[in-house]
């Protein structure tokens, strides 16, 4: 006799499932069919006539260099904000798992910048990194224009890649802080005894038996690069100068909204959607299932 | 803070209603923020004090810009205001749009009498149909002059501001050499810089009458006079005659002229309020029309502001409420008055200037130099070049050439190649525009 629980009754399942649905159908394949719609269509912004072009916005997208200046900046600045997110929150949970003095307060102190939204992280950034005015205009009284996010795009991209960073390192920390607590301390205690420096645990221990959670932690730093950096974007930099902070997701914006040319944005955001599908499906695939401890 | 006051007010007018019948309202839309938002807040309660038929429900939406994104997407789900604020870039896409009243035939439709040939031509074609028909009321309007510092000038013993280009550039070098480390502020913005300097010198920035010809315009800023003025910026910059300012710098224009570190700067007339309330206590200033080329050769300047728009698809009851707030805020006495008396904005009516002359407002000294923005807007008849700008989807062409001009003032890029480049991308806006409103007939 079989033994599997089973509904018999598809429509009772239906009927359960059905809120969900309806909510991923609302919030996520509709505006997907729009867009969809609109990216192969030129859409004037009060509606009404829409002509069918089939691939010319996308053909506008790719033969345009700025767009492709603006994946450049965008797959850097994703890259570095990770790199630089995740040694940060590394090295501070590696501290705070050793318990030193006072970790419960940084525990708790560390988590907090997550819970900032973007734009307040720009304006923080923005008045802190100003350079007439905020903490870091020393630096100027120094080394007279040695920092100027408004006029050189080099330190513009920086800020950006610091406050992105700074916004991400919480989230970060709290998930490899997890991570090392459930590491056995009897391996680490092991290590000790064969005489192996602190150092020397970290590196060869406790950081390769976390890497699952690193490389979750990749996937959330970059997919969050690509669409939530957008806040701070716009309070800080608003693309400028010279288009050297000119993310993909800010060019949407402002194509779409500024400009209100609706069918190239919704162009490039369809484009973008491809790119963090294909992204988040390699490191899954490929990547997560060669990293294995059992 | 502002929201509480907002809130009583409302709740104030709303029991005040209450108590006297069942008021008809309507929504109102404004764009304006700030200081400036809550000048028009205010308004909209003066006139529900006014009387008792009717109710203006208004409402900020934090920013011209994002006032006409909420419209386009309101309209699009059929909950449109049924006025709402625009700025002057955002004409051509609602004179296209087919979602508006038109405000000569809502004029005639609903009995409000305006005078159209009282707006100063400069402002009334600005805002017109190619045909000189208005589609909406101008609001608030402004126009860009020079701001210079006296003290600053004396040093060089001149008390008076410069007329041309070339007079400018001399002072500034006589400036450095008195020891005034910043004599000129300036930034990307291309009201000032392309604009205005365009206009002031009866240089086309397009084809077609700037565009007023039709949809197939196409720029041509990168072959006129304007390349050399942006040159002489370039070199200004280089010279250590003038600075960027703007506020990522730290200081936007009108900061680093009232706190005195700039001996002169080119903006909006409506900030001559900001400037009388933020400087620095001994700063002796004043404002002039903006440099020219030729003295005797000087064009008007452009209107900037916004005007009101009524929307398509609402009630006889609500228009006529519409009708009676619209009469109450372009009206000389209690319209264009309020605005002016209460913001750097200018009276766009020569009944309404006339009316401020005769009441001494120009006497005042907190208001001294405020009809120089009047005499700029008014020194010659408006001409095909001065008359505005009706490009599509201006807001990024503007975007454009603001990027290219700060690789350019950067020195990562050539003067000519950064306009050439800004004018090849500008040219492709003009034509997906274009492409987008297939067959729609320029108004």
């Amino acid at each position: 006799m079989e033994k599997r629980a089973t509904f018999s009754n598809l429509w009772l399942a239906a009927a359960f499932i059905a809120p969900q649905m309806l909510l991923v159908f609302v919030f996520f394949y509709w505006p997907t069919g729009e867009a969809l719609y609109w990216a192969v269509t030129l859409e004037p912004p009060f509606g009404g006539s829409n002509e069918w072009v089939g691939w010319l916005n996308f053909e506008t997208v790719f033969s345009d260099p700025k767009y492709w200046n603006s994946v450049r900046i965008s797959i850097a600045f994703a890259s570095l904000a990770t790199m630089l997110s995740l040694v940060i929150a590394a090295m501070l949970a590696l501290f705070v798992d050793r318990r030193l003095p006072g970790h419960q307060l940084y525990k708790f102190t560390f988590f907090l910048p997550y819970a900032l939204a973007a734009p307040s992280v720009g304006l923080a950034f923005r008045f802190i990194f100003s350079p007439d005015a905020g903490f870091v205009s020393a630096i100027n009284r120094v080394w007279p224009n040695l920092w100027n996010p408004a006029l050189d795009g080099w330190d513009a991209f920086l800020l950006i890649i610091f406050a992105q960073s700074w916004k991400m390192v919480g989230y970060n920390f709290i998930f490899f802080l997890a991570a090392l607590q459930s590491i056995p301390r009897s391996v680490t205690e092991a290590g000790a005894m064969d005489g192996a420096s602190v150092l020397r645990r970290m590196w060869d221990i406790q950081l390769p038996l976390i890497a699952p959670t690193l490389f979750f932690l990749i996937v959330i730093n970059i997919t969050d690069s690509f669409v939530d950096s957008f806040g701070i974007v716009d309070v800080t930099t608003s693309g400028g100068p010279a288009r050297a902070t000119d993310l993909m997701v800010y060019k949407i914006y402002f194509d779409g909204f500024e400009g209100k040319d609706y069918s190239l944005a919704a162009a490039q955001s369809i484009v973008l959607m491809l790119l963090i599908i294909a992204l988040t499906f390699i490191q899954f695939r490929f990547i997560e299932r060669r990293i294995h401890y059992s | 803070m502002k929201r509480s006051i907002l809130v009583a007010a409302m709740t104030m007018t709303t029991l005040a209603g209450a108590a006297a019948q069942e008021r008809t309202k309507f929504e109102f839309w404004y764009g304006l923020t700030g200081d400036l938002g809550e000048v028009v807040a205010n308004h909209c309660k003066l006139f529900n004090e006014s009387q008792a038929k009717y109710e203006a429900v208004c409402t900020g939406q934090g920013g011209y810009d994002k006032a006409e994104q909420n419209t386009i997407a309101a309209y699009r789900a059929k909950q449109q205001p049924t006025i709402v604020q625009i700025y002057d870039a955002g004409t051509l896409n609602f004179m296209l749009s087919g979602a508006i009243y038109k405000a000569n035939q809502f004029d005639k439709d609903y009995g409000l009498n305006v005078d159209w040939k009282s707006y100063f031509p400069g402002i009334a074609n600005y805002y017109a149909t190619t045909g000189g028909e208005m589609w909406s009321f101008p609001y608030n309007s402004s126009t860009a002059v020079f701001y210079w510092n006296k003290d600053a000038w004396a040093k060089i013993g001149k008390s008076e501001a410069p007329k041309t280009w070339a007079e400018f550039a001399d002072d500034l070098k006589a400036l450095k050499a008195a020891g005034v480390a910043c004599g000129f502020a300036l930034d990307g913005d291309t009201w000032m810089n392309l604009e205005q300097f365009s206009a002031t010198n009866n240089i086309p920035i397009a084809t077609q009458d700037n565009g007023y010809g039709g949809l197939s315009a196409e720029l041509v800023f990168n072959k006129t006079p304007y390349v050399d003025h942006m040159k002489n910026y370039k070199a200004w910059l280089d010279q250590g005659y003038a600075r960027i300012q703007t506020t990522q710098v730290g200081k936007n224009l009108v900061q680093a002229f009232a706190d005195g570190s700039c001996a002169s700067t080119i903006t909006s007339i409506a900030n001559h309020g900001t400037v009388k309330n933020t400087q620095v206590p001994d700063l002796k200033w004043d404002v002039a029309m903006i440099p020219v080329l030729d003295a005797s050769k000087r064009t008007n300047s452009l209107v900037g502001g916004a005007s009101l728009w009524v929307m398509q698809g609402k009630s006889k009851e609500e228009y006529e409420a519409a009708a009676a707030f619209l009469k109450y805020v372009t009206s000389p006495e209690t319209g264009e008055k309020y605005i002016v008396k209460n913001t750097g904005y200018i009276p766009v009516t020569v009944k309404g200037f006339e009316l401020l002359k005769s009441e001494g407002f120009y006497q005042d000294p907190k208001m001294a130099g405020r009809e120089v923005a009047i005499a700029s807007l008014t020194a010659s008849a408006v001409g095909p070049n001065s008359r505005g700008i009706r490009l599509g989807n201006f807001t990024s062409i503007r975007s454009e050439l603001r990027s290219e001009l700060e690789a350019v003032f950067t020195g990562q890029k050539d003067v000519q190649a950064g306009l050439d480049a800004a004018v090849e991308r500008g040219d492709q806006i003009l034509r997906r525009y274009e492409q987008t409103y297939k067959g729609a007939a320029l108004p």
